[in-house]
Protein backbone atom coordinates (compact mmCIF):
# COMPACT_ATOMS: atom_id res chain seq x y z
CA UNK A 1 0.00 0.00 0.00
CA UNK A 2 2.75 2.31 0.77
CA UNK A 3 4.92 1.00 -1.80
CA UNK A 4 1.76 2.12 -4.08
CA UNK A 5 1.56 5.33 -3.40
CA UNK A 6 5.24 6.17 -3.07
CA UNK A 7 5.42 4.92 -7.26
CA UNK A 8 6.14 7.44 -9.67
CA UNK A 9 3.45 7.98 -12.26
CA UNK A 10 3.71 9.35 -15.54
CA UNK A 11 3.29 12.61 -16.25
CA UNK A 12 -0.80 12.87 -16.29
CA UNK A 13 -2.74 12.46 -19.52
CA UNK A 14 -4.71 15.64 -18.83
CA UNK A 15 -1.41 17.76 -17.93
CA UNK A 16 -0.94 20.49 -20.73
CA UNK A 17 2.19 19.94 -22.74
CA UNK A 18 4.92 22.92 -22.81
CA UNK A 19 3.89 25.74 -25.20
CA UNK A 20 5.07 28.65 -23.56
CA UNK A 21 8.85 29.37 -23.34
CA UNK A 22 9.23 29.09 -20.27
CA UNK A 23 7.96 25.40 -19.57
CA UNK A 24 10.82 24.46 -22.24
CA UNK A 25 13.18 27.34 -20.14
CA UNK A 26 12.22 24.50 -16.91
CA UNK A 27 12.69 21.77 -18.91
CA UNK A 28 16.12 22.67 -20.29
CA UNK A 29 17.26 24.12 -16.77
CA UNK A 30 16.37 20.76 -15.16
CA UNK A 31 18.14 18.40 -17.77
CA UNK A 32 21.34 20.50 -17.75
CA UNK A 33 21.24 20.41 -14.01
CA UNK A 34 21.17 16.58 -13.69
CA UNK A 35 23.75 16.08 -16.53
CA UNK A 36 26.10 18.59 -14.58
CA UNK A 37 25.21 16.37 -11.29
CA UNK A 38 23.76 19.06 -9.37
CA UNK A 39 21.11 16.77 -8.39
CA UNK A 40 20.18 12.96 -10.26
CA UNK A 41 16.72 12.14 -11.75
CA UNK A 42 16.34 10.01 -8.78
CA UNK A 43 16.65 12.80 -6.57
CA UNK A 44 13.87 14.92 -8.26
CA UNK A 45 11.87 12.30 -8.25
CA UNK A 46 11.74 11.22 -4.60
CA UNK A 47 11.53 15.64 -4.08
CA UNK A 48 8.12 15.13 -6.08
CA UNK A 49 6.88 12.29 -4.24
CA UNK A 50 7.68 14.15 -0.77
CA UNK A 51 4.94 17.30 -2.19
CA UNK A 52 3.13 14.80 -3.08
CA UNK A 53 3.36 12.63 0.30
CA UNK A 54 2.61 15.95 2.40
CA UNK A 55 -1.37 17.44 2.78
CA UNK A 56 -3.61 19.14 4.76
CA UNK A 57 -4.31 14.96 6.56
CA UNK A 58 -1.09 16.05 8.32
CA UNK A 59 -2.45 18.87 9.64
CA UNK A 60 -5.82 18.15 10.35
CA UNK A 61 -4.23 14.91 12.75
CA UNK A 62 -2.69 17.60 14.56
CA UNK A 63 -5.46 19.58 15.01
CA UNK A 64 -7.43 16.85 16.20
CA UNK A 65 -4.77 15.71 18.84
CA UNK A 66 -5.64 19.24 20.11
CA UNK A 67 -9.04 19.12 20.14
CA UNK A 68 -9.05 16.07 22.31
CA UNK A 69 -5.74 16.56 24.67
CA UNK A 70 -5.83 20.33 26.46
CA UNK A 71 -2.06 19.19 27.80
CA UNK A 72 -1.03 18.47 23.76
CA UNK A 73 -2.15 21.36 22.55
CA UNK A 74 -0.49 23.51 25.28
CA UNK A 75 2.42 22.27 23.96
CA UNK A 76 1.30 22.77 20.52
CA UNK A 77 1.02 26.44 21.00
CA UNK A 78 4.52 26.51 22.73
CA UNK A 79 6.61 24.43 20.15
CA UNK A 80 4.75 23.26 17.25
CA UNK A 81 7.60 21.85 15.52
CA UNK A 82 8.11 19.41 18.88
CA UNK A 83 4.24 18.45 19.18
CA UNK A 84 4.37 17.74 15.18
CA UNK A 85 7.28 15.17 16.00
CA UNK A 86 5.22 13.95 18.67
CA UNK A 87 2.45 12.37 16.08
CA UNK A 88 5.52 11.76 13.57
CA UNK A 89 5.36 14.51 11.36
CA UNK A 90 8.70 16.00 10.79
CA UNK A 91 8.31 19.22 9.52
CA UNK A 92 12.15 20.06 8.93
CA UNK A 93 13.41 23.22 9.30
CA UNK A 94 10.46 24.65 9.08
CA UNK A 95 9.53 27.30 12.08
CA UNK A 96 5.88 26.78 12.52
CA UNK A 97 3.09 28.65 14.76
CA UNK A 98 0.38 27.95 16.10
CA UNK A 99 -2.43 29.87 16.35
CA UNK A 100 -5.78 29.02 18.38
CA UNK A 101 -9.05 30.15 17.47
CA UNK A 102 -11.85 30.70 20.48
CA UNK A 103 -15.08 32.19 21.15
CA UNK A 104 -12.53 35.97 21.34
CA UNK A 105 -10.06 35.36 18.61
CA UNK A 106 -11.08 34.04 15.06
CA UNK A 107 -7.23 34.11 12.75
CA UNK A 108 -6.92 33.69 9.16
CA UNK A 109 -3.78 33.76 7.50
CA UNK A 110 -1.67 35.26 4.18
CA UNK A 111 1.56 35.98 2.34
CA UNK A 112 0.33 39.05 1.35
CA UNK A 113 4.52 39.51 -0.70
CA UNK A 114 4.46 35.79 -2.34
CA UNK A 115 3.20 32.62 -1.15
CA UNK A 116 4.87 31.48 2.25
CA UNK A 117 2.55 28.46 3.17
CA UNK A 118 2.97 25.31 6.14
CA UNK A 119 3.42 22.97 2.91
CA UNK A 120 4.76 20.17 6.07
CA UNK A 121 1.46 19.85 7.35
CA UNK A 122 -0.86 21.46 4.12
CA UNK A 123 0.68 20.62 1.38
CA UNK A 124 1.32 23.19 -1.41
CA UNK A 125 -1.10 25.67 -1.23
CA UNK A 126 -4.43 26.10 -3.36
CA UNK A 127 -4.31 28.07 -5.58
CA UNK A 128 -6.58 31.10 -4.50
CA UNK A 129 -4.29 31.21 -1.48
CA UNK A 130 -1.46 32.40 -4.19
CA UNK A 131 -3.79 35.17 -5.69
CA UNK A 132 -3.53 38.65 -6.27
CA UNK A 133 -6.75 39.18 -4.87
CA UNK A 134 -6.60 37.29 -1.97
CA UNK A 135 -3.64 38.30 -1.11
CA UNK A 136 -4.77 42.37 -1.89
CA UNK A 137 -7.88 42.12 -0.25
CA UNK A 138 -7.22 39.97 3.23
CA UNK A 139 -5.54 42.08 5.33
CA UNK A 140 -7.72 45.04 4.71
CA UNK A 141 -11.22 43.99 4.49
CA UNK A 142 -10.83 39.83 6.21
CA UNK A 143 -14.58 39.92 7.13
CA UNK A 144 -15.70 40.39 3.43
CA UNK A 145 -12.98 38.21 2.11
CA UNK A 146 -14.16 35.44 4.37
CA UNK A 147 -17.88 35.98 3.24
CA UNK A 148 -16.82 35.03 0.02
CA UNK A 149 -16.00 31.45 1.46
CA UNK A 150 -19.25 31.52 3.15
CA UNK A 151 -17.67 32.36 6.85
CA UNK A 152 -19.18 35.11 9.09
CA UNK A 153 -17.70 36.35 12.33
CA UNK A 154 -19.81 37.51 14.82
CA UNK A 155 -18.89 41.42 15.08
CA UNK A 156 -17.83 40.74 19.10
CA UNK A 157 -15.20 38.12 17.53
CA UNK A 158 -11.75 39.98 16.82
CA UNK A 159 -10.47 38.83 13.75
CA UNK A 160 -6.75 38.93 13.60
CA UNK A 161 -5.00 39.04 10.43
CA UNK A 162 -1.30 37.12 10.11
CA UNK A 163 0.57 38.28 7.65
CA UNK A 164 3.75 35.61 6.87
CA UNK A 165 6.26 38.28 5.71
CA UNK A 166 9.44 36.09 6.93
CA UNK A 167 10.49 32.76 8.74
CA UNK A 168 7.25 31.77 10.35
CA UNK A 169 4.62 29.73 9.07
CA UNK A 170 1.29 29.57 10.10
CA UNK A 171 -1.41 27.25 11.43
CA UNK A 172 -5.00 27.76 12.32
CA UNK A 173 -6.43 25.58 15.07
CA UNK A 174 -10.62 25.91 14.10
CA UNK A 175 -12.87 26.07 16.75
CA UNK A 176 -14.20 22.26 17.66
CA UNK A 177 -17.57 22.03 16.21
CA UNK A 178 -20.10 20.86 18.44
CA UNK A 179 -21.73 17.84 17.97
CA UNK A 180 -18.95 15.92 18.04
CA UNK A 181 -18.20 14.65 21.20
CA UNK A 182 -17.24 11.67 21.82
CA UNK A 183 -15.75 11.17 18.75
CA UNK A 184 -11.99 9.37 18.07
CA UNK A 185 -9.26 11.53 16.85
CA UNK A 186 -9.54 9.92 13.70
CA UNK A 187 -13.35 10.72 13.33
CA UNK A 188 -12.82 14.68 14.11
CA UNK A 189 -9.61 14.78 11.66
CA UNK A 190 -12.28 14.33 9.08
CA UNK A 191 -13.98 17.60 10.11
CA UNK A 192 -10.81 19.89 10.14
CA UNK A 193 -10.20 21.08 6.48
CA UNK A 194 -7.66 22.65 4.52
CA UNK A 195 -9.23 26.05 4.45
CA UNK A 196 -10.25 25.68 8.22
CA UNK A 197 -6.28 25.27 9.13
CA UNK A 198 -6.22 28.25 6.92
CA UNK A 199 -8.85 30.51 8.77
CA UNK A 200 -11.10 31.04 6.03
CA UNK A 201 -13.68 28.38 7.22
CA UNK A 202 -14.72 26.59 10.47
CA UNK A 203 -14.36 22.98 10.76
CA UNK A 204 -16.70 20.95 9.20
CA UNK A 205 -20.14 20.49 11.46
CA UNK A 206 -20.57 16.65 11.68
CA UNK A 207 -23.43 16.64 10.09
CA UNK A 208 -21.77 18.48 6.88
CA UNK A 209 -19.17 15.80 7.40
CA UNK A 210 -22.21 12.95 6.82
CA UNK A 211 -23.35 14.54 4.29
CA UNK A 212 -20.58 15.01 2.47
CA UNK A 213 -19.69 11.12 2.80
CA UNK A 214 -23.37 10.38 1.49
CA UNK B 1 4.12 57.99 2.94
CA UNK B 2 5.32 55.39 0.12
CA UNK B 3 5.41 56.68 -3.17
CA UNK B 4 2.83 54.47 -5.50
CA UNK B 5 4.63 54.91 -8.51
CA UNK B 6 7.60 52.51 -6.66
CA UNK B 7 5.34 49.84 -5.39
CA UNK B 8 6.64 47.14 -6.57
CA UNK B 9 4.86 44.58 -8.43
CA UNK B 10 4.81 41.64 -5.38
CA UNK B 11 3.45 44.19 -2.53
CA UNK B 12 0.32 43.71 -3.08
CA UNK B 13 -1.23 43.69 0.61
CA UNK B 14 -4.38 46.44 0.95
CA UNK B 15 -4.56 47.13 -2.87
CA UNK B 16 -8.48 46.66 -4.21
CA UNK B 17 -8.92 44.15 -6.03
CA UNK B 18 -11.88 41.76 -7.07
CA UNK B 19 -13.53 38.71 -6.18
CA UNK B 20 -11.18 35.67 -5.12
CA UNK B 21 -11.75 32.65 -7.48
CA UNK B 22 -11.39 29.58 -5.58
CA UNK B 23 -11.49 26.82 -8.29
CA UNK B 24 -9.27 23.87 -7.40
CA UNK B 25 -5.93 23.15 -9.17
CA UNK B 26 -3.93 20.42 -9.32
CA UNK B 27 -0.48 21.23 -9.68
CA UNK B 28 0.70 19.69 -13.11
CA UNK B 29 3.68 17.57 -13.39
CA UNK B 30 5.26 20.57 -14.96
CA UNK B 31 4.67 22.57 -11.95
CA UNK B 32 6.06 19.81 -9.33
CA UNK B 33 9.15 19.77 -11.64
CA UNK B 34 9.49 23.63 -10.97
CA UNK B 35 8.75 23.54 -7.41
CA UNK B 36 11.41 20.25 -6.90
CA UNK B 37 14.11 22.64 -9.12
CA UNK B 38 13.76 24.88 -5.89
CA UNK B 39 13.24 22.73 -3.24
CA UNK B 40 16.67 21.04 -4.45
CA UNK B 41 18.37 24.16 -4.94
CA UNK B 42 17.32 25.62 -1.92
CA UNK B 43 18.56 22.27 0.61
CA UNK B 44 20.90 22.43 3.35
CA UNK B 45 22.83 19.72 0.83
CA UNK B 46 23.22 22.38 -2.59
CA UNK B 47 22.97 25.57 -0.92
CA UNK B 48 22.14 27.02 -4.43
CA UNK B 49 19.55 29.41 -4.52
CA UNK B 50 18.15 30.48 -0.94
CA UNK B 51 14.16 31.47 -0.83
CA UNK B 52 15.16 35.40 -0.73
CA UNK B 53 16.89 34.83 -4.68
CA UNK B 54 13.77 33.07 -5.28
CA UNK B 55 11.97 36.21 -4.58
CA UNK B 56 14.07 38.68 -5.47
CA UNK B 57 14.46 37.07 -9.16
CA UNK B 58 10.72 37.02 -8.96
CA UNK B 59 10.37 40.52 -7.82
CA UNK B 60 13.08 42.05 -10.09
CA UNK B 61 11.12 39.92 -13.32
CA UNK B 62 9.54 43.50 -13.80
CA UNK B 63 5.88 44.31 -13.22
CA UNK B 64 4.53 43.32 -16.81
CA UNK B 65 5.97 39.78 -16.38
CA UNK B 66 4.79 39.66 -12.63
CA UNK B 67 1.17 39.75 -13.41
CA UNK B 68 1.03 37.95 -16.82
CA UNK B 69 3.11 34.87 -15.83
CA UNK B 70 1.85 32.24 -14.34
CA UNK B 71 2.81 31.36 -10.92
CA UNK B 72 5.06 28.74 -11.11
CA UNK B 73 6.32 30.23 -15.20
CA UNK B 74 7.46 33.16 -12.64
CA UNK B 75 9.85 30.62 -10.40
CA UNK B 76 11.39 28.99 -13.64
CA UNK B 77 12.55 32.90 -14.89
CA UNK B 78 13.57 33.69 -11.33
CA UNK B 79 15.32 30.30 -11.21
CA UNK B 80 17.25 30.52 -14.52
CA UNK B 81 18.31 34.17 -13.95
CA UNK B 82 19.78 33.10 -10.71
CA UNK B 83 21.54 30.16 -11.58
CA UNK B 84 23.24 32.39 -14.58
CA UNK B 85 24.17 34.92 -12.25
CA UNK B 86 25.93 32.17 -10.16
CA UNK B 87 27.19 30.53 -13.41
CA UNK B 88 25.89 27.48 -12.84
CA UNK B 89 24.04 27.33 -16.17
CA UNK B 90 24.53 30.04 -19.02
CA UNK B 91 22.01 31.77 -21.07
CA UNK B 92 23.42 29.80 -24.03
CA UNK B 93 23.32 26.28 -22.47
CA UNK B 94 20.04 27.13 -22.06
CA UNK B 95 18.71 28.85 -25.05
CA UNK B 96 20.10 25.84 -26.73
CA UNK B 97 18.99 23.20 -25.25
CA UNK B 98 14.59 24.74 -24.64
CA UNK B 99 15.23 24.60 -28.29
CA UNK B 100 16.29 21.26 -28.26
CA UNK B 101 13.50 20.19 -26.10
CA UNK B 102 11.00 22.40 -28.35
CA UNK B 103 12.30 20.28 -31.57
CA UNK B 104 11.87 17.04 -29.89
CA UNK B 105 8.33 17.28 -28.48
CA UNK B 106 7.69 18.82 -32.00
CA UNK B 107 9.31 16.10 -33.44
CA UNK B 108 7.15 13.20 -31.20
CA UNK B 109 4.03 14.39 -32.43
CA UNK C 1 21.85 37.10 20.49
CA UNK C 2 19.55 39.66 22.99
CA UNK C 3 16.00 40.86 21.87
CA UNK C 4 16.32 44.49 22.49
CA UNK C 5 12.30 44.33 22.49
CA UNK C 6 10.19 42.32 24.75
CA UNK C 7 6.51 41.06 24.22
CA UNK C 8 4.48 44.12 25.18
CA UNK C 9 6.55 46.90 23.86
CA UNK C 10 5.54 49.41 21.59
CA UNK C 11 7.61 49.97 18.03
CA UNK C 12 7.27 51.83 15.24
CA UNK C 13 8.12 50.37 12.15
CA UNK C 14 10.12 52.06 9.80
CA UNK C 15 8.38 54.10 6.91
CA UNK C 16 12.00 53.29 4.95
CA UNK C 17 11.44 52.66 1.13
CA UNK C 18 14.55 50.69 0.11
CA UNK C 19 14.61 49.40 -3.47
CA UNK C 20 16.57 46.18 -2.24
CA UNK C 21 14.54 43.87 -1.63
CA UNK C 22 13.54 43.28 1.55
CA UNK C 23 10.13 41.72 3.49
CA UNK C 24 8.60 45.32 5.03
CA UNK C 25 5.00 45.43 2.72
CA UNK C 26 4.50 49.02 2.01
CA UNK C 27 1.04 49.15 4.02
CA UNK C 28 2.57 48.11 7.43
CA UNK C 29 5.64 50.86 7.16
CA UNK C 30 5.51 53.83 9.58
CA UNK C 31 3.20 52.11 11.87
CA UNK C 32 3.07 51.83 15.51
CA UNK C 33 2.00 47.86 17.08
CA UNK C 34 3.42 45.81 20.30
CA UNK C 35 5.63 43.27 20.26
CA UNK C 36 3.62 39.77 20.33
CA UNK C 37 6.41 37.41 20.76
CA UNK C 38 10.27 36.87 20.21
CA UNK C 39 10.42 34.27 17.22
CA UNK C 40 14.60 34.33 17.39
CA UNK C 41 17.42 35.30 15.19
CA UNK C 42 17.29 35.26 11.30
CA UNK C 43 18.98 36.09 8.29
CA UNK C 44 18.91 39.17 6.74
CA UNK C 45 16.53 38.83 3.74
CA UNK C 46 18.56 42.64 2.43
CA UNK C 47 21.55 40.30 2.29
CA UNK C 48 20.41 36.60 1.51
CA UNK C 49 18.46 37.98 -1.33
CA UNK C 50 21.54 38.45 -3.05
CA UNK C 51 23.99 35.78 -2.41
CA UNK C 52 24.99 36.77 0.75
CA UNK C 53 24.94 34.49 3.94
CA UNK C 54 22.57 37.03 6.06
CA UNK C 55 24.76 37.91 9.07
CA UNK C 56 24.79 39.50 11.21
CA UNK C 57 21.41 37.56 12.05
CA UNK C 58 18.96 39.83 12.74
CA UNK C 59 16.10 39.54 15.90
CA UNK C 60 12.77 38.64 14.28
CA UNK C 61 9.55 39.37 16.05
CA UNK C 62 5.76 38.82 15.68
CA UNK C 63 4.03 43.29 16.03
CA UNK C 64 0.44 43.41 16.90
CA UNK C 65 -1.35 46.33 14.64
CA UNK C 66 -5.00 48.08 15.07
CA UNK C 67 -6.78 47.12 11.58
CA UNK C 68 -8.05 50.59 12.24
CA UNK C 69 -4.46 52.44 12.59
CA UNK C 70 -3.52 50.73 9.37
CA UNK C 71 -6.59 51.48 7.46
CA UNK C 72 -8.01 55.10 8.40
CA UNK C 73 -10.71 53.95 6.10
CA UNK C 74 -11.32 50.31 7.65
CA UNK C 75 -14.44 49.34 7.66
CA UNK C 76 -15.06 46.12 9.70
CA UNK C 77 -15.00 45.26 13.37
CA UNK C 78 -12.37 48.59 15.18
CA UNK C 79 -11.37 45.57 17.54
CA UNK C 80 -9.79 43.87 14.78
CA UNK C 81 -5.80 43.30 14.29
CA UNK C 82 -3.12 42.20 12.18
CA UNK C 83 -0.24 40.45 13.20
CA UNK C 84 3.07 40.61 10.90
CA UNK C 85 6.92 39.56 11.33
CA UNK C 86 9.16 42.41 11.07
CA UNK C 87 12.59 42.14 12.26
CA UNK C 88 15.03 44.21 14.44
CA UNK C 89 16.76 46.32 12.14
CA UNK C 90 13.36 47.69 10.75
CA UNK C 91 12.05 48.70 14.61
CA UNK C 92 12.39 51.81 16.69
CA UNK C 93 11.17 52.00 20.19
CA UNK C 94 7.49 53.96 19.97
Amino acid sequence: MAEQTHQHRPPRPDDPEPTSDYHFLGLAMRELLIEKGVFTADEERRAIEAMEARSPAGGARVVARAWTDPDYKARLLADAAAAARELGIDIGPTRLVVVENTAEVHNVVVCTLCSCYPRMLLGLPPAWYKSANYRKRVVREPRAVLAEFGTTIAERVEVRVHDSTADMRYLVVPLRPAGAEGWSEAQLAALVTRDSMVGVAPALSPDAASSARD
Amino acid sequence: MSDESKRPPHDLGGLAGGPIDTDEHEPTFWEQRIDALQVLLGDKVRRIIDTAELRRGIESLGPEAYDTLSYYERWAASIAAVLVEKGVVTEGELDRRAAEIRARREGAQ
Amino acid sequence: MSARFAPGDRVRIAGRDPTVHNRVPRYARGHVGVIERVCGAFGQPELLAYGGDGEPYQTLYRVRLEQTDLWPDYAESPQDTLEIEIFEHWLDPA
